[in-house]
């Protein structure tokens, strides 16, 4: 795996990831393809950029972490260790299989890369935490990323965790929200409106950002003044559609948690090609 | 076999005293036990922890989720974290980042609770854990384990910091009569027959073990023999025992300062149920309870030694 700060060669990886993504769940059929797809140019600068790792030795203690907190969106997630090469690409497809290794969300049992089991929200910020916490101490320069659902953010645990890493200076957690403005029932605004979601952030005592969550030069500028931020963790607020890259998914609640039809793919990887 | 079968009360420390104290010992000799707390330090007795370790101290607020979850975090970068709080609130407030976070990716997080059962007294039903080991033992992987007093405690919070894997300890608020002597070995997954019996075994564990040896004192007045075995491990249980104890005294009283519908009782039934079916009673908590001074709550809610010895009468009679 190449890490690169091109934002070109992003846009590749991005766009091979979303194809996977569709390709996964047309498979599957079930799962979430609008929540995967808001995610990509996330996960691909981390993924490609930001963090700090190595695939050919995955347990390398001072690696950088991603928690997929929004367990929901694993395709996004199982798509970039694919591409990056901690796990078999040929076997994407079997995502939500018996015996599959890409199991509907993130669990460790079954691949033990991930950082974290998820797929109840409103957990992976507390455990980011306790990871911060250990590193800080260990003098580790890991960093923990933890992607989050702008939905999830509705569970009082993230506040609970909120509250938890300003009060600590855990300055080696980044909480990203993927704010794509839709839940299963329907629009954020109408489900529990979030806004002011920024001033929320900052009143907990957060370094806040707000970017466009599909611009890559805003999400490594993002990254980088995380990093160089010392004394209080940074929320990154990352303003996304759902269902990015594929016209009839974007900005869709229909396609929180339903799969495309054969159909689907195809007129989606056409859009992708 | 204990040094103490015979049942003369003399209080030792509370449980929760005994494991703030080990909690302590263990930060001494292990650098990587860490202690996160609710905002009850002073009740749970991990304070005693916070003022030698105060950087492996973390104060979470009254957060018990987040606290289980941060646990969850440490323990996932090779620590040995202790979270501890009332039994109630870190199992019932906790219960979904035991599941999610600890139990489901089977994380090496130890689970303290404090001011268990009935016997906490004053503070009352909201704040009596009468349900944490049914929640506990409900966790995939949990190991469980109950004391019974001082000595106890101490063995067992040590054994769980051994243990690789999430274990919950159950202690209580008040000073508990002593049933060990120092020395006494305690291993998970087995069980201690406290006193020699033949026609029923009483099986028990916290602070009902004393009351067993009690109930045995009074049956022995009537001519039937008991059986003693303190069952602190409740998860994974010592069926041998309880195998031994079905076929040698074909009687099995449980008693347990739990709901008696779902805790020790129904473990040991199923065990019986498995391999030597027998006679059995049981004796526990079948609701909520009120406030009291601790000592007026286990009288009144059967919790005691002839509350014991009744439903052992009942197993004898009912075995001819």
């Amino acid at each position: 795996m190449q890490r690169t700060q091109s934002v070109d060669e992003l846009k590749q990886i991005a766009k091979r990831i979303r194809r996977d993504i569709i390709e996964m769940l047309g498979a599957a059929k079930s799962g979430h393809p609008g929540g995967s797809l808001s995610a990509v140019e996330i996960v691909t600068t981390l993924f490609w950029d930001t963090m700090r790792h190595d695939p050919a030795n995955p347990g390398w203690a001072e690696r950088d972490r991603v928690i997929l907190s929004k367990g929901h969106a694993a395709p996004v997630l199982y798509a970039a260790y694919a591409e990056a090469g901690y796990a078999p690409a040929d076997a994407l497809k079997t995502l939500r299989k018996l015996g599959s290794i890409y199991q509907g969300h993130p669990d460790r049992r079954f691949l033990p890369v991930l950082e974290a089991s998820t797929g109840s929200l409103g957990q992976g910020l507390s455990i980011a935490m306790g990871m911060g916490l250990a590193n800080r101490r260990d003098n580790n320069p890991s960093r923990t990323y933890v992607i989050l659902g702008d939905g999830e953010i509705q569970e009082g645990q993230i506040w609970e965790a909120a509250m938890f890493g300003a009060f600590h200076k855990v300055d080696n957690v980044v909480a990203i929200v993927d704010y794509n403005r839709i839940q299963l029932d329907g629009f954020v605004k109408d489900i529990m409106e979030l806004e002011p979601l920024a001033d929320k952030w900052r009143a907990f005592g957060w370094h806040t950002i707000e970017v466009d969550g599909h611009e890559i030069p805003q999400l490594q500028a993002a990254f980088r003044e995380a990093a160089q931020t010392k004394g209080k963790p940074t929320a990154v607020i990352a303003h996304t559609v759902k269902g990015k890259g594929v016209s009839f998914m974007e900005n869709n609640p229909k396609y929180h948690g339903v799969a495309p039809t054969p159909q689907e793919v195809e007129l989606a990887l056409k859009e992708l090609a | 076999m204990s040094t103490a079968a015979k049942p003369e009360l003399k209080l030792g420390m509370a449980t929760r005293e005994a494991f703030g104290r080990t909690l302590a010992e263990l930060g001494r000799e292990n650098d990587r036990v860490w202690v996160v707390d609710a905002d009850l330090s002073k009740s749970t007795m991990t304070h005693l922890f916070a003022k030698e370790f105060p950087d492996r101290f973390v104060s979470c607020g009254i957060a018990e989720s987040n606290m289980v979850a941060v646990a969850a975090g440490l323990a996932s970068c090779g620590k040995i974290p202790f979270a501890s709080s009332f039994s109630c609130f870190i199992l019932n407030k906790g219960f979904e980042q035991l599941r999610v976070t600890v139990a489901y990716p089977g994380l090496n997080v130890k689970i303290v609770g404090t001011h268990s059962g009935i016997s906490i007294g004053e503070d009352g039903p909201s704040q009596m854990s009468i349900e944490d080991i049914s929640l506990a033992c409900s966790l995939p992987g949990f190991t469980v384990l109950a004391p019974a007093d001082e000595v106890a405690t101490r063995a067992l919070v040590r054994a769980a910091a051994a243990h690789v894997g999430p274990v919950f300890v159950r202690t209580g608020r008040p000073k508990a009569p002593v049933v060990y002597g120092e020395g006494q070995e305690f291993v998970i997954g087995k069980s201690i027959e406290v006193a020699p019996g033949r026609d029923v075994t009483l099986i028990a564990n916290g602070l009902l073990v004393f009351e067993a040896l009690r109930a045995r004192e009074i049956l022995a007045s009537e001519g039937i023999s008991a059986r003693v075995v303190d069952m602190y491990s409740v998860k994974p249980l010592d069926i041998e025992a309880v195998v031994r104890a079905a076929t040698e005294t074909r009687a099995i009283v449980v008693a347990e300062e739990h709901l008696v519908d779902s805790g020790l009782g129904v473990r040991v039934a199923q065990a019986v149920a498995q391999t030597a079916p027998c006679v059995m009673e049981f004796v526990g908590l079948t609701g909520y309870a009120e406030s009291g001074t601790p000592d007026g709550l286990l009288d009144k809610y059967g919790m005691r030694g002839p509350d014991v010895a009744a439903a052992a009468r009942k197993a004898v009679a009912r075995k001819q």
